[in-house]
């Protein structure tokens, strides 16, 4: 039988009590992530709540000259500037939409590549070799890519190739967010490979099947899943990514035209946040103030709705191996 | 010896045939291999012109006034700035992160893996650290206007030359931007611990906090402290959060010692706020000393991601004896 702790301390006192506040502290220290994430989700609802208020009653500082009161309608507006109150927050999705789908064209087939060539093509030497250097990859922190983007790609790649484009364009900055996803699907999509037994890989290759058909007849769909997921984390990766898009995308100046041609000047929902705060502009309303905070709920629940769909894809990988 | 068989045909048998001769090389498995290895090469490539662009980059600076470069603050003409004020409150923010998130982070690892029964309350938890880790930096800078800047408007008042968006602020954000990755990475490090390990302790009498103590936190250590190396790097390259704090882009005012604590209270800056305000500055004049801000910040940042990969493929391979 095992034994009884509580029972054994019982005889204890002094060392019973440290053992309660042990477990009381480290208790605290774990709630405290639940504390975070309500106050996250608090600082974002109250003021984007006064945000949405402020715009169905409309005072006399919420007056735009040209079209009146505000309104609702003013979330359709055809830019986003919110120092003219226009809200037109579609041009910031399409935006966060343009440069994810820009990323994710480039990060996809380099970042899956170089997952099945280090799980199933590399002997161990290069894979010694080639992970940590896919993991300083990993580590470049965002502003450094934004650099890049702006100062490399942007003239060296995208206006050799498009001499019409200007210095700071979507395409670059949807470049540069996607050189920053491709070691994430690279490292989940590696894990999941790797989490397919051996078994159906000699089964495979029993049958006569060469090392590609394997791959990808065999591997691949045994670790969809996992594929998948990493493909959601990867999306909510380039949505959320603020400081590429900031630098490179041309979002200065506090406000964005609306546009679907990756080679304008536009902005995203993180880069209109970020430059809305680092603006010098202090004469903003409270109206256009509150306004980032609204942006910021909408960025939060997308990109929560993906990481719960993709925790449930990383589950089923766990299940099923 | 030719391949005969009533079953097959000519054209079949000279096939496989050929087939077989190759060696096990045919031109679509090369063609494959050398696509996927491509992709590999790119992602390596990439990382390769990133580095090699800010270092030949950085070099005028280097070369010219290194010294003048890293103990100077900003100033306004390219040829005279610094990054001593972003050194500072970089450093600042890693002290925060160490001293407020590593013991949290760990304790609460502690308490989802030694101490949490299996009811709704822990899945909540620990549901609720992974979807942390899945939200975008710049809404952890919401976090931090909202709560951290709002609390020390309170505490400083506009003294102190700030409105609240002091190194405090902007080290408590980052503190908890960090803190969902210190806790899953640690959790993992104690998940791996045998729990022979752990019934050896209890059979001597020892109570629970002393086995974690004594037996689960030395064996994990390890992967701990490279899970939280690996946050305190994501941490000091962040710059979306501090924009929304209000980190001071450009001219700091009145310049504090490196390690005077007055300056808490004070407004700050880091070096990717420091490097946004260069590499943002129109023209080329400042882009040696923006690649030499970066050049400086890669330093800190790869060192400690680098000293983490090392540490755990050092302690893998001797586990794995």
């Amino acid at each position: 039988m095992a034994p009884n702790p509580e029972r054994l301390l019982r005889a204890n006192p002094r060392r019973q009590l440290k053992e309660r506040l042990v477990k009381a502290l480290v208790a605290a220290a774990a709630l405290l992530s639940v504390l975070i994430s309500i106050a996250i989700v608090a600082s974002l609802v109250v003021r984007a709540l006064q945000f949405v208020t402020g715009l169905m009653a409309p005072t006399a500082d919420t007056m735009d000259e040209a079209t009146g009161p505000v309104s609702l309608w003013n979330l359709v507006a055809d830019q986003w500037a919110p120092r003219f109150f226009e809200f037109g927050i579609g041009t910031l999705i399409v935006g966060s939409l343009l440069v994810t789908v820009i990323a994710m064209a480039l990060a996809t087939p380099i970042g899956l590549g170089a997952a099945i060539y280090l799980s199933e093509y590399a002997d161990a030497r290069v894979r010694r070799i080639v992970k940590p250097i896919l993991e300083v990859l990993a580590g470049i922190p965002s502003v450094v890519l934004g650099f890049f983007a702006l100062r490399w790609i942007s003239p060296n790649l995208v206006q050799v190739i498009f001499p019409s484009a200007g210095g700071q364009n979507l395409l670059a900055a949807g470049l540069g967010v996607g050189l920053l996803t491709i070691p994430l699907i690279a490292s989940i999509s590696e894990d999941a490979m790797a989490s397919v037994p051996d078994a159906l890989r000699q089964a495979s290759a029993g049958l006569g099947a060469r090392k590609r058909r394997t791959t990808l007849s065999v591997v691949l769909p045994a670790a969809v899943s996992g594929l998948v997921a990493a493909l959601i984390v990867a999306v909510s990766r380039a949505i959320g990514e603020t400081m590429v898009v900031f630098l490179a995308a041309g979002a200065s100046g506090n406000s964005a035209q609306f546009t679907a041609n990756p080679l304008d000047r536009g902005s995203t929902m993180t880069a209109a946040m970020a430059s809305q705060a680092s603006g010098t502009d202090g004469t903003i309303s409270e109206l256009g103030f509150n306004s980032l905070f609204f942006v910021g709920f909408v960025l939060f629940v997308i990109t929560l709705l993906l990481n719960l769909l993709a925790d449930r894809f990383v589950r089923r990988v766990r299940q099923s191996y | 010896m030719a391949v005969t068989s009533p079953l097959l045909d000519k054209k079949t048998a000279d096939r496989v045939r050929a087939e077989l001769e190759t060696g096990g090389k045919d031109r679509g498995e090369l063609i494959f291999k050398t696509m996927i290895g491509a992709t590999l090469a790119f992602a390596l490539l990439v990382l390769g012109i990133l580095l090699f662009d800010v270092i030949t980059g950085s070099w005028p600076v280097f070369s010219e006034r290194f010294g003048s470069f890293v103990s100077r603050g900003t100033r306004t003409s390219a040829e005279e700035t610094g990054i001593f004020q972003g050194l500072r409150g970089t450093f600042w923010i890693g002290v925060f992160v160490v001293v407020v998130t590593f013991p949290i982070g760990i304790a609460a690892a502690v308490y989802l893996e030694e101490y949490a029964a299996d009811n709704w309350l822990t899945r909540v938890i620990s549901i609720n650290i992974r979807n942390l880790a899945g939200v975008p930096s710049v809404v952890y800078g919401i976090l931090g206007f909202t709560v951290f800047v709002g609390l020390l408007k309170g505490i400083y008042g506009d003294v102190a030359f700030s409105q609240g968006n002091t190194i405090m602020a902007g080290g408590l954000t980052l503190a908890v931007l960090a803190l969902p990755v210190v806790v899953i990475t640690s959790s993992e490090a104690i998940r791996a611990v045998p729990s022979t390990l752990r019934e050896a302790a209890y059979g001597v009498g020892a109570t629970k906090s002393e086995v974690i103590r004594s037996h689960v936190i030395p064996y994990a250590a390890p992967g701990i402290l490279t899970g939280t190396l690996l946050s305190l790097a994501r941490a000091l390259g962040e710059a979306a959060p501090l924009i929304l704090v209000g980190a001071v882009q450009g001219k700091l005012g009145p310049k504090s010692g490196f390690f005077e604590l007055g300056q808490l209270g004070e407004k700050f800056t880091a070096m990717p706020i420091v490097i946004t305000h260069f590499a943002s500055q129109p023209g080329d004049d400042w882009q040696p000393v923006a690649s030499a801000a970066i050049v400086v910040l890669l330093l800190v940042v790869l060192s400690f991601n680098a000293v983490a990969v090392l540490l755990r493929n050092r302690f893998e391979a001797k586990r794995e004896r």
